[in-house]
């Protein structure tokens, strides 16, 4: 090619370059903003406002079962009537029900111990799939992640065919002639923390295993080269440095079982009180809404901290990664 | 390396992955069981794998479920895939943090919260459930675990590429789709497929905004359950946990060898 | 190699009142947020001209590199382009191309197709492109790589299919970050005479960031030397070595020896020096320094002569001391002297025989001598 087009090539472009065709990738760029963002405003943000309004609804017999309906074609009048007919009986009721309170205390608990359990449970996994050989880790990786891709409903239900008295856990103690008399699993709080543990267990692993497979193992060795006994290197080097996965990891597991509703359900029998359970027969039972929204409400008040500790979490380790 | 790897890491990995697979094997064991109790070995049958395709109630269910999962699971992809470039991308935008908190907040959200809620919102606005509102209901929850997959790839996706690109005349748009796109596929996919089995799994949404006539699977199965299980569920998990296993397994055969050629190359090129 | 160096003799634009500047940066600033990274700065390069921008990371020198590429926009000052504000214009829409230090060698494309990107985005047809690829590949000798992917390239090689998509269309400029950055020592070295070449046989202007002197040296026509966002200096290699600025300009190219001092008397010939710690210097290269001012004297260890015997001259650009340190280079000795103030004074003599004739070894009394023409002084 010669010089000359070089400079034509080079030198045509520089006109094109207009007010219009900026304006233009102005609004392309604000697209990628603006539609996730309305998406998540209607889809998500919006409905928590429905749910808080008609937790301060009346149950109603009719469909939908709450009144006032959200129904703003009266105008400004018509608005204050619907501010009038609001009322706080849903919230007065939870509070004198002891049942509600216990349920969300129940819930805590059982959330709090389960989180602990499965920290224990997965931090030894995560630590040896970690210093497992660099050319073993992808598989193990996949290995924790494909139980996922199976139905977790089915996964619990396996735990009520081990469980049971006449299961297969009983069968083979009994067999090894450990026990005599079945044990009762099924339908107990242990029942529910296996079946945390069990279904919570790769969202433990996984920021676990991020956290520590980033470490550079020549800490643990300098620790251990500066006189520190491998108990010890583990409490002053490896299990500090692996806290911005364990908090993420705990974060993943507390939140959702304080509202979990499947494994209480299939595992935790008819006395296990928790709150995501209450929600579900308030709703599909006892076919009273505003109870429910109610009840969803003060869970979400309960859950708005740790979710936004969670939010600062993300956000932060995502500032680390730039 | 191999030598920290010690008897006791060995030991917890293998302990711990007995305790994931457990109740998987048993699951796939049973579903071969002649006896219909499911915990009682009565003999070696696949009777369960006929009858699992004459049960119409459970099959119409699987297609449902099957078609909510493509639909959600693809549409999920297009707005997290647009998410992730915002959180990336657009570190100053007003709202910059109520979007992020609402992107992070559904992957924790009790899904009972997000179903009551998303139930609220579609019948304010007088939309009959069914089938389009589980869809939009696992759009908006899947979408936000796509864009945290999304996201972390391209926060370690190198963003000279992309200057490269454009400063060889590329435009911006162009730009994208020749070589950001293609560089973050991997990740695009893989949020497609984690949306697509959340999708497939979910029962607590879809109880709480599906319809008549849009059964999903895991509330079929689910009331199922409840009434004690036949082990032709045990048949559809299997079929389900076959195909996902030569699936990923094969999967993780070709990305296996091309590592190897990978390395080979890179030692072949190396030495040349 | 011959006759490029005769080329390159004659080729000095920046001496000529007439000669139009290719490139401006006219008092250009830049500002990320409370830092600033480029402030005030003008430089001005000519048409195919080799620049480099030498300086210490955070200096500013990868900014200017992709302000002029268009990735940051100035927050004041213009650039110039041929006569033409590149203000507002889009990197994609610029006649300039990069090679970026990381290379980001697009890793899903082939070389063949990394190097067609920037040919195609430009509809050039076909055919044409092929021809043009081909040629590229023949300059970088990557002929028989053509259809392998990066990552199936060595660190050399990919260097070279960096420079070829780089150069392949041809631009006005080519800026190059950290060129040679990754690259292992050896394989720089032959690198850097590979670009020489290859800017003169393109006749294209090459603006060259580095943070390594020697490789500035080696292949600049002109160095300009960035601190802290300003120009410090910019000359030849030669100048800025044998003629720095200034005592950051001096410190920061090669190794030297600084004697602080007073201006005892001056003339047209040179200057006479009272150093701190009891010198008497003579120079000829005293600037504009006048008598009675406090100055600094910059010396380049290899000026420095290093003898078991006083020289025969008198007092002047003499001093007595003591053999401190020794490191034997092969090619030279390197000798620290210890003052009797405590001053060391870094030398290097070549090792012209294989056996010196004056051996000097630890402790010994040795005394240094320079000559007038030696140092420079720098005003304080």
């Amino acid at each position: 090619m010669s010089d000359t087009a070089i400079v034509a090539s080079g030198s045509s472009p520089y006109e094109s370059s207009s007010a219009l065709v900026r304006a233009a990738s102005a609004v392309k760029n604000r697209l990628v903003i603006i539609v996730p963002y309305l998406w998540l405003l209607v889809f998500f943000l919006v409905p928590f406002i429905i749910v808080f309004k008609i937790s301060l609804s009346q149950s109603a017999i009719s469909m939908p079962p709450y009144t006032p309906a959200l129904d703003l074609s009266g105008g400004i009048g018509g608005f204050w009537t619907l501010i009038k007919q609001l009322s706080f009986d849903n919230y007065v009721w939870l509070t004198q029900d002891a049942l509600y309170f216990n349920a969300y205390v129940s819930s805590l608990t059982i959330a709090a111990i389960s989180t602990v359990l499965t920290l224990i449970v997965g931090y030894p996994i995560a630590y040896g799939m970690a210093r497992a050989p660099a050319t073993l880790r992808p598989t193990l990786l996949m290995l924790v992640i494909l139980p996922f891709w199976t139905s977790f409903l089915i996964r619990v239900y396996a735990w009520i065919g081990i469980l049971k008295p006449e299961g297969l856990l009983n069968q083979l103690l009994q067999g090894l002639g450990l026990i005599n008399e079945p044990l009762i699993i099924l339908n107990t709080h242990t029942a529910i923390f296996i079946g945390i543990v069990y279904s919570y267990l790769p969202f433990m692993i996984l920021p676990l295993y991020s956290a520590l497979e980033k470490m550079d193992y020549s800490l643990i060795e300098a620790a251990q080269d500066l006189g520190c006994r491998p108990i010890g290197a583990f409490w002053k080097v490896t299990f500090p440095l692996s806290i911005p996965g364990v908090v993420a990891g705990c974060l993943l597991v507390f939140i959702p079982v304080v509202g979990e509703f499947v494994i209480p359900d299939l595992l935790g029998g008819s006395q296990t009180l928790m709150i995501g359970r209450t929600l579900w027969n308030e709703f599909f039972n006892n076919r009273d809404w505003p109870v429910a929204s109610a009840v969803a409400i003060i869970l979400l008040m309960v859950l708005v901290v740790p979710i936004m500790f969670f939010q600062h979490v993300q956000a932060r380790s995502q500032e680390q990664g730039r | 390396m191999n030598s920290s790897w010690s008897r006791f890491n060995v030991t917890s990995i293998v302990l711990g992955f007995a305790f994931l697979y457990l109740p998987i094997v048993l699951l796939v064991v049973f579903s071969f069981n002649e006896s219909k109790l499911v915990t009682v070995w009565g003999g070696f049958s696949t009777k369960w794998y006929g009858s699992l395709f004459q049960n119409k109630g459970l099959m119409d269910a699987a297609w449902v479920t099957a078609r909510v999962a493509l639909i959600s699971a693809t549409v999920a992809t297009v707005l997290g895939t647009l998410a992730a470039l915002t959180l990336t991308r657009y570190t100053r935008f007003r709202g910059r943090v109520l979007f992020s908190g609402m992107v992070f907040a559904p992957l924790v959200m009790p899904e009972v919260i997000t179903g009551l809620s998303l139930l609220l919102l579609f019948v304010a606005v007088g939309l009959d459930r069914g089938f389009l509102t589980v869809t939009l209901a696992h759009i908006t929850l899947t979408m936000c675990f796509v864009a945290v997959v999304v996201q972390s790839r391209l926060l370690t996706f190198d963003r000279s590429l992309e200057e490269a690109a454009m400063d060889l005349g590329a435009p911006p748009v162009k730009t994208f789709f020749q070589i950001t796109f293609p560089v973050i596929l991997p990740a695009i996919i893989s949020g497609w497929m984690l949306a697509f089995t959340l999708s497939l799994d979910d029962l607590v949404i879809a109880s709480f905004t599906s319809g008549p006539g849009a059964t999903t699977l895991p509330m079929k199965i689910y009331s199922q359950v409840r009434l004690g299980v036949t082990p032709e569920i045990n048949a559809a998990c299997t079929i389900l946990i076959a195909v996902v296993a030569i699936g990923v397994i094969a999967a993780s055969v070709v990305n296996k060898q091309r590592e190897v050629q990978r390395l080979r190359d890179e030692q072949a090129a190396q030495r040349g | 190699m011959k006759s490029l160096g005769s080329i390159r003799r004659s080729f000095t634009p920046w001496n000529d009142p007439a000669a139009k500047p290719y490139i401006a940066f006219e008092n250009v600033t830049k500002r990320f947020g409370d830092f600033t990274a480029v402030n005030n700065l003008s430089l001005t390069v000519f048409e195919r001209e080799f620049f480099a921008l030498l300086g210490a990371s955070g200096c500013g020198k990868s900014t200017l590199l992709r302000m002029l590429a268009g990735f940051d926009e100035p927050t004041a000052g213009r650039i110039l382009l041929d006569g033409q504000d590149l203000r507002g214009i889009p990197p994609y829409r610029r006649p300039v191309n990069m090679m970026f230090q990381s290379y980001a060698l697009f890793p899903h494309m082939t070389v063949e197709a990394n190097i067609a990107f920037g040919l195609k985005q430009e509809g050039m047809p076909k055919a044409e492109i092929g021809t043009r690829v081909a040629e590229m590949l023949r300059l970088v000798k990557l002929e028989q790589f053509a259809k392998r992917k990066p990552h199936q390239l060595s660190g050399g090689q990919r260097q070279r299919v960096a420079l070829a998509r780089s150069v392949a269309k041809r631009p006005k400029v080519l800026l190059l970050d950290e060129p040679l950055g990754a690259l292992d020592k050896k394989l720089r070295e032959e690198t850097q005479f590979e670009l020489m070449d290859l800017q003169q046989s393109l006749g294209l202007t090459f603006i060259v960031v580095t943070h390594d002197q020697e490789e500035a040296m080696t292949m600049a026509d002109r160095i300009a030397i960035l601190d802290k966002g300003e120009v410090m200096q910019v000359a030849t290699p030669a100048e800025v070595y044998e003629a720095p600025s200034s005592r950051f300009v001096a410190g920061f190219v090669g190794n030297v020896n600084m004697f602080e001092g007073t201006v005892a008397s001056r003339d047209d010939s040179g200057a006479r020096i009272a150093s701190s710690n009891g010198l008497t210097i003579m120079t000829k290269n005293a600037g504009a320094a006048s008598a009675g001012s406090p100055v600094v004297f910059a010396i380049r260890p290899e000026k420095i002569k290093v003898s078991s015997r006083k020289p025969a001259n008198d007092d002047v650009n003499v001093a007595e001391g003591e053999i401190y340190d020794i490191a034997y280079l092969g090619d030279m000795t390197v000798y620290h002297v210890k003052l009797a103030d405590g001053h060391v004074v870094k030398t290097s003599s070549l090792n012209a025989s294989r056996i010196s004739d004056d051996p000097l070894s630890w402790n010994d009394r040795a005394w240094i001598s320079f000559s007038p023409d030696a140092g420079v002084v720098l005003a304080k």
